[in-house]
């Protein structure tokens, strides 16, 4: 008999039950119990999210897929389409680092190639607590290995990314990764199950005990016993997934099959029936005809196992066997285990005995969706409150502290780690604004950034939505694309807290409107909720992918200044906005204050405006202004030079001298040109309405800017690059 | 010309280079199947990078015993041309064709990043078109690229000229720092005796484009191409 300890433990509350009672007639077995509460967990069925969701903008005239299937998809001209999706994978990499983050990269991919597209790049964003303490180095060295070991090995470069570090990740790191890839617009396979009667396949790996409950796991807060859950993260073999992938691309390429889901999340009980769903029919299945890796499974854990590298396929009767063929080629089993069936129910049989026999409806579509109470956080007002501390007097010290926090620091010890160039398209290595990739025998190019601060969600989360989306979209107009498509993973704490949802709702709204103005759709993305440790939530951390387009990938501009005597334009104008801020972080560990306004209009116009110039061939570098301000962004600029050429800046302004050099006003970018073209530039700044002012010129080999007159900032630049540079590996160096 | 690109199942090299041999350099190249026993009529059999058959167990030794690979090894015993790139370097290795073995890299880490190399033998078939001591910036990318030999054979190797690649500085020294995996004598490409087989860390077909940062990789690839 099903007792309220057995809901409990499968996290599904009486009136749910009561709800699925009422839905199938009666009540259901432990098995049936099992895949309601994988498939109605928020990991599943984003029931506490999907009232805010519903808010963000999809439509627009390039989406051929937005969300609802494993990814979305954006039409790039030229007959083709970019596939592209981010997802999370927070929990089981803190419970086992390296199989946690390679899994997860494991599981995005499978979500592109599924939908006929060949992957051509992963990028990932990574939040962990801070270095100096050993445990927190061990989770991002495993961490990063994990991405590495498996993305290297199925051969998909990981481009670019952000990393950043606070004590609030520590005990719940965060990782989540977008994988991005290329197919024919008119050659996109969808999650389908259609044709009562076609045969059911399951391909790829056996099916084991591993990673079962994984959804369950991700839909609760971390407790004591957690760390006991090891065996719940599941194993990755990215050797079988590469030849999954060729496999799967092999019979698409031939049209061989009708639909295909990856099984991921819930595995089998997820792919049949959501198969289903999405088509009106049902689906019935035999699992004795399932390839098992162990013996003695029960049929619940056969259907709720979340065993890597495994996907179902639904083909026609008279191509199955050329799919079986294809797939023995690679050494893969493409085992018939079940057929499309009228009705729309999920049938499932064991030892000839029906184990599961549910309206797939019930299961995918009926969750209760829940207005969960949201309210505004007591302590913001406190914590926006902010009293500046009195300007330091060596602004050097200052700066080379800010240079070698890890949040700006050089993040080659991370990015080296990973393959970045195999499948010969990156155009522009990590550490740019953006990473970009050609399109072989192409003239256009894509763009693709992650992006987030989760300092500004934390302090005003409406204004940091909408910053999240602005600055990803700044990052595409320094390297020259325009934005075509979102992506987003909302990482957050326990919704059932007023809090937590107060900033769920209003980091979506102020998204969404930063959405709309840039007329970008958001075509899929992924909730992370329950982001909790012993009752203290994650930073709400949206991180933005953002996809776009370079017309003419020639005309590509990377932020390393190109050569000495060229003139230094700042675009966009500074105001004393020091909330929020890397220089108030690193230097006097203050998170408090309102991060910087931001008018959406204006972002816009310095994007039309940077991108207008760069197709006139007007500048020779471009680089946004983030975290560490005007000056950490022009030191950057002088580092990623391909001479490391230094920069005389001359600043006048009635602020304060640190927030002018460390402020983080947005709407701004530092571009260099030669000085013959200065005048047109301004003069296509003005039509624009855009600000915009030399502030001085590149050469020499030292960093200096001038204040009012004075030297407030001046160094080798030498130095700088050695405090940047070896910051990250010096941490890992620590016993 | 003919070149073919063998594929074994977790190649992940090969489409680049059959792009960059088919598409760059218009050659009549394709790919060779790990199952089968049959080289054509090729006259050059390049080993690409990746990680064959997973490469769970050490680099390149499962390859070894897969069907194509006796083909190969009769193929550069009769003197054909065999170029190995990463995991075909490795999978030289295991096999024999060339001496040594490779270790994990120094830092323990995967390393990919753009790195100089010095032509120490510009009369090879692979290197003929470069200046002696000619500077190459091209990418490597391995978690097993740290190559190591016994004293003797390394000063076998060397007194036979058969060090054809060494990891150097942008000045050109072949400098500890410059090292970056921790390869004996710097060592990032060899050739066996005879001069037919060759087997490289570096990945030339990476740097073979100008939209790829460097075009380096090409003289590996023309030098080949323009062999007797």
């Amino acid at each position: 008999m099903i007792d309220p300890k057995i809901l409990a433990d499968h996290n599904i509350t009486v009136k749910e039950y009561e709800r699925i009672i009422r839905l199938i007639g009666r009540e259901p077995n432990l098995t049936e119990l099992g895949i309601f509460s994988l498939m109605w967990s928020e990991h599943c069925s984003y029931k506490s999210s999907k009232v805010h969701l519903r808010k963000l903008p999809t439509k627009a005239e390039n989406v051929i897929q937005g969300p609802g299937e494993n990814a979305g998809v954006i039409d790039i001209g030229d007959g083709l389409a970019v596939v592209f999706k981010i997802e999370s994978h927070n929990h089981p990499s803190f419970i086992e680092p390296f199989q946690g983050a390679a899994t997860g990269v494991g599981g995005i991919l499978r979500d592109i190639f599924t939908m006929g597209a060949r992957p051509i790049a992963i990028l990932d964003s990574l939040r962990f607590g801070p270095l100096d303490k050993s445990t927190n180095r061990a989770i991002t060295e495993g961490v990063v290995a994990g991405i590495a070991s498996y993305g290297n090995s199925v051969g998909v470069p990981t481009v670019g990314g952000e990393v950043h570090f606070q004590e609030r990740y520590s005990k719940n790191p965060l990782v989540n990764v977008l994988c991005l890839g290329v197919a024919h617009k008119n050659k996109i396979f969808l999650a389908k199950a259609e044709g009562a009667g076609n045969p059911v396949l399951y391909v790829g790996s056996k099916t084991g005990r591993d990673g079962i409950h994984g959804a369950t796991m991700a839909s609760a807060e971390f407790g004591e016993e957690t760390e006991q859950k090891r065996p719940n993260v599941q194993v990755g073999d990215p050797f079988k997934e590469k030849l999954l992938l060729e496999a799967c691309l092999e019979v698409m390429d031939k049209n061989l099959i009708t639909g295909i889901q990856d099984m991921g999340a819930a595995g089998l009980t997820c792919s049949t029936s959501e198969m289903a769903a999405r088509s009106g029919t049902g689906i019935a299945i035999d699992l004795d005809l399932v390839p098992q890796r162990e013996e003695g499974m029960t049929p619940c854990e056969i259907m709720l196992s979340e065993s890597q590298e495994r996907m179902l396929i639904v083909a026609e009767k008279e191509n199955v066997a050329e799919v079986q063929r294809i797939f023995a080629k690679w050494d893969l089993d493409a085992v018939k285990i079940g057929e499309v069936t009228k009705g729309g129910k999920l049938q499932v049989t064991s030892r000839g005995d029906v184990v599961v026999d549910l309206p797939v409806e019930a299961i995918v579509n009926l969750c209760p969706s829940y207005r969960r109470p949201a309210r505004k956080p007591a302590t913001l007002k406190s914590l926006q409150a902010l009293k500046l501390p009195p300007l330091p007097l060596d602004l050097d010290k200052v700066f080379l502290q800010i240079l070698s926090s890890p949040a700006v620091a050089d993040k080659e010890w991370v990015y080296r780690q990973y393959d970045h160039m195999v499948q010969i398209n990156t155009a522009l290595l990590p550490g740019a604004d953006a990473a970009v990739l050609r399109i072989k025998g192409k003239k256009k190019g894509l763009a693709v950034v992650v992006d987030g601060n989760s300092l500004y969600t934390y302090l005003d989360p409406r204004t940091g939505g909408k910053i999240a989306v602005a600055e990803a979209c700044r990052n595409l107009a320094c390297v020259g694309a325009r934005p075509v498509g979102v992506t987003n993973c909302l990482n957050f704490g326990n919704p059932e807290k007023a809090d937590v949802m107060w900033q769920f709702k209003e980091v979506i709204e102020g998204m969404a409107e930063a959405c709309r103005v840039f007329s970008i759709p958001v075509t899929g993305g992924n909730v992370s909720f329950y982001n909790d440790t012993k009752g203290v939530s994650v930073y709400p951390t949206p991180v933005l992918g953002v996809i776009g387009l370079v017309e003419d990938i020639s005309q590509m501009v990377s932020p390393g200044f190109k050569s000495e005597g060229d003139i230094v334009v700042l675009i966009g104008e500074t105001k004393e906005e020091l909330g929020g801020s890397e220089y108030l972080r690193s230097v006097f560990n203050l998170e408090r204050g309102k991060p910087p306004a931001i008018d959406l209009e204006k972002e816009k116009r310095v994007h039309e405006m940077c991108l207008e110039a760069i197709s006139r061939g007007l500048i020779r570098s471009a680089h946004d202004i983030s975290e560490g301000g005007l000056a950490v962004c022009a030191a950057e600029s002088c580092f990623l030079s391909p001479a490391k050429i230094g920069c005389i800046l001359d600043l006048e302004s009635s602020l304060r001298a640190d927030a002018l050099l460390f402020g983080e006003t947005q709407s701004r970018i530092i571009v260099s040109l030669p000085s013959s073209i200065l005048a047109s530039f301004l003069a296509l700044a003005k039509e624009n309405g855009v600000e915009a002012a030399p502030i001085g010129t590149c050469g020499g080999r030292r960093f200096i800017i001038r204040y009012a007159g004075r030297k407030v900032i001046n160094l080798p630049v030498e130095a700088c690059w050695r405090m940047w540079k070896e910051a990250i590996p010096r941490l890992f160096s620590l016993p | 010309m003919k070149f073919g690109v063998v594929v074994f199942p977790g190649s992940n090299c090969d489409r680049d280079t059959l792009f960059i041999l088919q598409n760059v350099l218009r050659q009549e190249a394709t790919f060779l199947w790990h199952k089968d026993h049959d080289l054509g009529r090729v006259d050059c059999v390049i080993l690409p990078g990746g990680f064959s058959y997973g490469d769970y167990l050490r680099s390149g030794a499962i390859a070894k015993f897969s069907p194509l690979i006796e083909e190969v090894r009769e193929f550069a015993e009769r003197g054909g041309l065999v170029l190995g790139i990463c995991n075909g370097f490795q999978i030289l290795l295991e096999i024999g064709l060339l001496p040594g073995a490779m270790l994990r890299n120094k830092n323990l880490k995967f390393l990919c990043q753009h790195v100089h190399v010095r032509v120490e033998n510009a009369r090879t078939a692979f290197t003929h078109r470069a200046r002696p001591g000619q500077l190459l910036r091209i990418p490597i990318a391995h978690f097993d690229g740290n190559y190591y030999a016994p004293a003797e054979a390394l000063s076998k190797l060397e007194a036979s000229n058969q060090v054809v690649l060494r990891y150097v500085d942008e000045n050109g020294e072949a400098t500890e720092p410059a090292n970056v995996n921790g390869s004996a004598a710097n060592i990032a490409g060899l050739i066996n005796p005879e001069g037919n087989v060759l087997g490289m860390m570096p990945h030339p077909e990476r740097a073979s484009e100008a939209i790829l940062g460097s075009q380096d990789g090409r003289l590996i690839f023309e030098s080949t191409i323009l062999w007797r």
